[in-house]
């Protein structure tokens, strides 16, 4: 248990006088609270969700506000393994409790609470953030109007669940780990970090994506034979590796993972999802994408037939896309499209 | 939705008025191949249904959200395994019966699906259809407005055809309207009558 936690957010546009155009945005497994545009003195960190999230964009910042936070357990500025646990004068580490996606849910319920907006129009987000975003329509039916669920999945397969546990294993397993508590030391396991980083980033991405970029392409004209990078393909990934383990901490990258893995509100029913969503009373859009093979399209259908079962009213767009998961994080023209007639009809039903 | 919007989508589309008389306030629909979401929308605004539709294409996802229908992208070739038996009050088939490929298992998870099929399609019995293949040619026209070579329509058939049709695959026609632009058509239907509507069940 945690004697008291942070959560940093940022907010865009501006909350109407009811109170009903307010939009909250979850993360996934690496996002956090700066979804969409760019700070002035920092005009290079652009939001991770910016081609989605601004004016006149498909979640249009001049008809809804928008709230974007990082959830507790990350490492950019709430609460996590990295804060300093008051009781002790040290980083938590080891100590931080896991957490759930019906913990983050609470807590960003309390956020709300704070914020005075009792009734979100819409909660949303893409991979662990679409489960954020199931979650709101399970444990407060009446605080959310429209959940959509992007590129999600009601729970994660053995295989999803293996990939995770292969990362897990990889900062685990690095000597710099010491058993979580790594800050003490002065080190970082950044071997296992980005281990566990360049296994993730196979699976968001999708063997043509892969194969349209990099091919068989070679760094220079001929094979070094030798294990340095021969390979365009092992050049990207050391980079995307390397890159991420300089920023994230492997606590929190652990945490989410965990909060992915036992995400599974079918659970406590049986394993019937039918039941898990009796309780859901918002408007749903699911959204998939073809060539996602982590959360495939077939993880969203079983999501709305569901969804239908119980009578709720969803729509579902299958996109066709050649990236794979990260596609819900792209520019593309038909899924925005979709977005930007999904949020136009929320817009309808409140007054500016 | 303005009564001006429904009584110009009627004239384009008589059938949607046909189907319309048949379905009770408040029942649950599905639209199969529910193109821009014109019926389904209709059906809301007139019949306060519960509505979902079918479509394929992308482009028509976005025209089903626009009007504010609710829409799930999948392919009726595949067939309804999306959907749960006996899930809805009816299912329709309009004006795309003529375009399936796997015409007599869907005719049969539209049952499955639900309580009563309604299905509407051109009548190829239609006379002037006959002339225009008396004469030599391939039908063109309002309600079948593809040249041969870029018809999405391999499955054409008569009121004749389909009604030998539901018998032979154990199912009851309950009510027929045949039509021939907004007039309804009782005399001679097979010759005469240029769209039909049905709706039929199970056969116990």
């Amino acid at each position: 248990m945690l004697p008291s936690y942070e959560l940093v957010y940022e907010t865009y546009g501006t909350l109407n006088s009811d109170k009903s155009n307010a939009v909250l945005v979850c993360h996934a497994l690496s996002g956090h609270h700066h979804v969409a545009g760019y700070y002035a003195d920092d005009p290079k960190n652009v939001g991770w969700w910016d081609t989605m999230i601004g004016p006149g964009k498909p979640i249009d910042t001049e008809k809804f506000f928008v709230i974007g936070l990082n959830n507790l357990g990350g490492c950019h500025g709430s609460t996590g393994p990295i804060s300093i646990n008051p009781a002790t004068g040290k980083p938590y580490g080891a100590s931080f409790p896991v957490v759930t996606v019906e913990d983050w849910v609470e807590s960003q319920a309390r956020l709300a609470d704070m914020l005075g907006i009792d009734q979100f129009a819409a909660v949303l987000g893409g991979s662990l953030g679409g489960m954020q975003a199931l979650q709101w329509s399970l444990a407060y039916p009446e605080r959310v109007r429209h959940v959509l669920a992007i590129a999600s999945a009601p729970r994660l397969t053995a295989q999803n669940i293996a990939f995770n546990d292969v990362a897990r294993n990889a900062i685990l397993t690095d000597p710099d780990f010491y058993g979580g508590d790594y800050y003490e030391h002065g080190v970082v396991p950044t071997r296992g970090l980005r281990l566990a980083r360049m296994l993730g980033h196979i699976t968001y991405l999708s063997n043509d994506a892969m194969a349209d970029k990099f091919g068989r392409g070679l760094r220079s004209d001929k094979y070094s034979y030798s294990y340095d990078i021969d390979f365009e393909i092992e050049s990207y990934l050391r980079y995307q590796g390397d890159k991420f383990a300089a920023y994230f901490d492997a606590n929190s990258y652990l945490l989410m993972t965990k909060a992915l893995d036992y995400f599974d509100p079918a659970r406590e029913y049986n394993d019937d999802l039918n039941k898990a969503f009796a309780a859901a009373r918002a408007n749903f859009l699911v959204l998939s994408f073809t060539t996602d093979w982590r959360f495939a399209p077939e993880r969203s259908r079983a999501i709305v037939k569901a969804l239908l079962h119980n009578h709720l009213k969803v729509s579902y767009a299958e996109i066709t896309s050649t990236h794979g998961h990260d596609s819900f994080l792209m520019q593309h023209t038909h899924y925005h499209n979709v977005i930007r007639a999904y949020f136009g009809n929320i817009a309808s039903e409140f007054t500016a | 939705m303005s009564t001006h919007d429904h009584s110009t989508l009627t004239a384009t589309r008589p059938d949607f008025a046909a189907i319309a008389a048949w379905i009770p306030p408040g029942a649950s629909v599905l639209d199969l191949g529910c193109g821009d979401g014109s019926l389904l929308r209709y059906l809301q605004g007139t019949r306060k249904v519960q509505g979902y539709g079918v479509e394929i294409s992308d482009d028509n996802i976005v025209a089903c959200i626009q009007n504010q229908v609710n829409v799930i992208q999948g392919d009726l070739e595949s067939g309804l395994s999306g959907f749960e038996s006996n899930a809805f009050d009816y299912v329709i088939l309009s004006q795309t019966l003529q375009a399936t490929r796997h015409t007599e298992p869907l005719m049969q998870e539209m049952l499955r699906v639900g309580r009563e099929g309604i299905v509407s399609f051109p009548n190829f019995g239609y006379w002037r259809n006959r002339m225009d293949i008396l004469q030599g040619n391939m039908p063109v026209s309002e309600v079948l407005p593809y040249q041969w070579y870029d018809t999405p329509n391999v499955h054409l058939c008569t009121l004749i055809d389909f009604e030998t049709f539901c018998h032979d695959n154990k199912m009851t026609i309950l009510d027929r309207r045949v039509m021939t632009g907004e007039s309804e058509i009782k005399l001679l239907p097979n010759l005469l009558g240029s769209t039909a509507v049905y709706r039929f069940k199970r056969a116990v």
